[in-house]
């Protein structure tokens, strides 16, 4: 076991735990911010993404040794009050159903606005198709995506 | 429980109203409000708690309304359906209440099964009828106060109104409500009046379910839980010849390891090696660490003996099952005839969070928290198992990170609760992905061999659908009668079209020791594709138009028809198609609604088949959210796509070979084609919405690639990577 000082969305934590405990479990388990999810284990699915000094990472197969001294962002810390961007256009266009892949999908989706204001919707491809979605919410992703970037898909 | 007379009385009101809308309720004390789990972080006000006026409906002082929904939300959108059947007829705005998630407790929910795409075609006239019977109580309450007639007054967003236009709250009258016979049989309006049914709703998870504070049945902790990650036998009737759980237990976090089963309703119970951990990664790794011999069987399954074995059972005349004019005669005697195979594999379900539950054993009472499609069911379970009254059971519901069938078995919620009574603690067992991917139960895959015959106008005179496959009720409840009375084993095929000389029959193939269920609409995802494909088959042999063919065999049934040619209108059917494109259509009836697909496929320049463009038709009466509606058509659209051109679930050596989604792999974003989803506007009543669209999807693809390459694609999934 070892101590580990994290940063979790602007707060500080500190964990006592295994060396190569993945980050998701940290999170989960240790700082009870369980909107991140666990779907697959292997980097398939996405549902564990987080946010490691603003780049999505697979939280799942991610060490927490990797994470020390990193700016960790979860699907908590993306805004406040469901204000973020991409949250509101997820509302807008009532994107989930089961809603358990839709954490990891979101905090995607914010990286590639960053990095994309206006996305095509190859860039959406290319950077969404890191995500399951088993009930199929995959039209309305694209939608809310460029609808977050205010541009009518 | 203490039971004042007022809450007698109300009781007994209830009783009776339970009666006549088919449930029996019990005791809803207003001072106790139905315990819910705290489904999301919000601030959900407790104080000045008014009257619950059944147990669906909650009505505090301040005329705040609190509506339990009696199923889970396994991502369907029952959330906000069946509040809103409820909110109609008692007079609110679905958005200004509150939504709960029930407990699982059927006495007073009744059945609270989310399967069978059933759950507002199930509920539609019952849940409405709780509403209405409480709207007409708070009415006659107010008219009282009035000194008026109760049928002076009508209700509008959460008021009571009288001719004058006078109007008092419903937390003004709940008490002197509360204190009313319920209604036996209250009115429902007339369709035409809905103010919300039709018209699309947002749904109050969607915000939870965007920022992480949505609680799935994975995020449940209580104080002293441990984990639980198990190794259950691998060919699923092996018994464990050697266990060396050393370097398990020696992992850091690792508490124990202890020798579990799995139960799966009749059939025999699965030898199992449990690892209990403080955490669920040392459980994990405790896991991996196992070092178990398992007992071979001496005639391990594999995916190519059970074909083998379909094919050779289909060479057997099978149960007869439905029959029509003369099948045999009219076959023999034609001229233009056909006769094909189609093969359909076995699948898991693969809902995105993995099977878990946390369950507490503590004496004889047990309280559970567990994603479920029927937690009625699972009650009942456990109560056998635990040999305890179902009353002692306290079941929680959280929301269900999807479903899909899979959670109509509660094999986790026993694992669950046989540890924590074995170890005196509340345990959480954890499935990790390959263990939901290996070990099913599984959707069954089967053989079906069509003959069928034309007329001299090249019409369809004669159709023998044969279903090679197994039972899953045979497999799950021993239920030997369904091996010659198939029932729903034989759905969709006698369910639309008029054909004169018309035969199906069953022939019942044993899989054991494969553990298999119900998955996204059941047989129907499998005969359908054999079904619509050989349609096609039939139409080319005759050169008929695919859908003037289909047209024909419509012509007396004005309602299908219409959806036929609804979507013949919005794919643009009778248009030319651009050079190097292919389109199928394919149309089915199933769980109360008909839908149908035209895909339209074409080659890429290295010659590869691409699905672009899939355009929707859906007859499901009348729809209560038409936008949820419509993501339950796309999610039919994506689990089909994905069934007909992923992987397959294959065994050797009594093993399925796919365990994760690298090797078991679904459909992504970058996959999809465009589609477009139209829905019929009527008044009948509300069909099926989370499995109809899903079986005509694969079909209506082949049919598409043929009318592309010419080629016949009989076997799923397909490849179209080379």
């Amino acid at each position: 076991m070892s101590n580990f000082k994290l940063s979790i969305n602007g707060k500080s934590y500190q964990v006592d735990v295994e060396e190569d405990m993945p980050l998701l479990w940290v999170v989960r388990d240790y700082i009870g911010l369980t909107g991140s999810k666990f779907g697959c284990g292997i980097m398939q699915c996405g549902a564990c993404t987080m946010h490691l000094n603003g780049e999505p990472v697979f939280s799942c197969s991610t060490p927490i040794t990797a994470a020390v001294g990193k700016k960790i962002t979860t699907i908590e810390g993306l805004s406040e009050d469901s204000s973020h961007p991409v949250q509101q256009a997820w509302i807008a266009e009532q994107v989930p159903q089961c809603g358990y892949c839709q954490s990891g999908q979101i905090m995607r989706a914010a990286w590639l606005l960053e990095q994309h204001p206006k996305p095509t919707d190859g860039q959406i491809d290319e950077a969404m198709s890191a995500h399951i979605c088993r009930c199929g919410t995959y039209d309305r992703v694209r939608k809310a995506i460029h609808r977050a970037a205010g541009v009518d898909s | 429980m203490n039971i004042s007379r007022r809450k007698f009385i109300q009781t007994s009101g209830l009783a009776a109203a339970g009666l006549a809308i088919g449930y029996q309720f019990i005791a809803c004390t207003a001072d106790e409000p139905e315990g819910t789990i705290q489904l999301f972080r919000m601030n959900v006000d407790n104080e000045a708690v008014g009257a619950a006026l059944n147990p669906y409906i909650l009505i505090e002082k301040t005329g705040a309304v609190t509506i339990f929904t009696p199923k889970p939300e396994i991502g369907t959108g029952t959330f906000q359906s069946l509040p809103l059947l409820i909110a109609e007829e008692l007079g609110v705005n679905p958005t200004s209440i509150t939504v709960k998630q029930s407990r699982g407790d059927n006495q007073r929910f009744g059945d609270q099964d989310v399967g069978g795409s059933s759950a507002v075609s199930g509920r539609w006239v019952q849940l409405r009828q709780v509403g209405a019977a409480a709207r007409e109580m708070l009415c006659t309450a107010a008219a009282a106060r009035w000194g008026v007639a109760a049928g002076d007054c009508r209700v509008e967003n959460g008021q009571v109104f009288n001719q004058k236009n006078e109007s008092l709250s419903f937390g003004d009258l709940v008490e002197d409500a509360a204190k009313l016979p319920v209604p036996k049989e209250p009115k429902l309006k007339d369709p035409k009046d809905f103010l919300y049914i039709g018209k699309p709703q947002p749904r109050k998870d969607i915000e939870w379910k965007v920022n992480g504070s949505a609680n799935f049945g994975i995020d449940m902790k209580v104080e002293g839980m441990v984990y639980a990650v198990i190794e259950r036998s691998p060919n699923f009737s092996g018994k464990i010849k050697s266990l060396d759980d050393t370097a398990a237990r020696s992992v850091k976090g690792v508490l124990d390891v202890v020798r579990t089963e799995r139960w799966l309703l009749q059939r025999k119970p699965q030898e199992s090696v449990a690892v209990i951990a403080d955490n669920f990664w040392a459980a994990l790794k405790g896991k991996k660490a196992l070092q178990i011999e398992w007992e071979v069987p001496a005639e391990p399954m594999s995916t190519e003996k059970i074909y083998n074995n379909f094919r050779e059972l289909a060479k057997g005349d099978g149960a007869k099952d439905k029959s029509k004019g003369n099948f045999a005669k009219t076959f023999a005697a034609a001229t233009v005839k056909t006769e094909a195979e189609y093969e359909l594999p076995f699948l898991a379900h693969s809902p995105l969070e993995p099977q878990n539950c946390l369950a507490h054993v503590q004496g004889d009472k047990v309280e559970i928290w567990s994603p479920s499609q029927t937690p009625n069911w699972d009650v009942q379970h456990v109560a056998g198992f635990l040999k305890i009254p179902p009353e002692n059971i306290t079941y929680h519901v959280p929301f269900v990170g999807g479903g899909f069938g899979r959670r109509l078995i509660g094999d986790y919620v026993i694992e669950a609760c046989r540890l924590s009574k074995q170890l005196g603690k509340p345990v959480k067992v954890m499935w990790t992905r390959e263990d939901d991917t290996t070990q099913g139960p599984f959707r069954p895959g089967s053989v079906n061999q069509l003959k069928g015959a034309l007329d001299a106008d090249g019409h369809l005179l004669a159709l023998h659908h044969k279903v090679v496959a197994p039972s899953i009720n045979y497999a799950l409840f021993n239920d030997v009668e369904s091996k010659t009375k198939p029932g729903y084993i034989m759905e969709p095929i006698a369910d639309l079209y008029d054909i004169p000389n018309f035969e199906t029959s069953y022939v019942f193939a044993d899989v054991e020791p494969m553990p298999i269920n119900w998955w996204r609409s059941v047989y129907s995802s499998t005969n359908a594709f054999a079904h619509e494909s050989f349609i096609d088959e039939m139409a080319r042999a005759g050169g008929q138009d695919p859908f003037e063919f289909r047209r024909h065999l419509l012509r007396n049934d004005a309602r299908r028809l219409k959806t036929l040619e609804m979507l013949a209108e919005k794919s643009g059917w009778g248009q030319p198609k651009a050079e190097g494109t292919g389109r199928g259509v394919a149309i089915t009836h199933c769980f109360g609604s008909t839908a149908g697909h035209v895909v339209e496929v074409s080659k890429n320049s290295k010659g590869k088949i691409k699905v672009d463009r899939v355009v929707t038709v859906v007859d499901a009466g009348i729809i209560v959210n038409p936008d949820n509606y419509r993501a339950q058509v796309e999610g039919c659209i994506v689990m089909a796509l994905t069934a007909a051109l992923k992987d397959a679930i294959t065994f050797e050596n009594g093993v399925a070979k796919q365990d994760n989604f690298h090797n078991y792999r679904m459909l992504r974003i970058d996959e999809m084609p465009k589609v477009e989803i139209h829905l019929m506007q009527n008044t009948e009543a509300p069909g099926g919405a989370g499995e109809p669209a899903l079986p005509p999807l694969a079909p209506a693809l082949a049919n598409a690639i043929f009318d592309l390459t010419g080629e016949r694609l009989r076997k799923l999934p397909m490849d179209l990577t080379t």
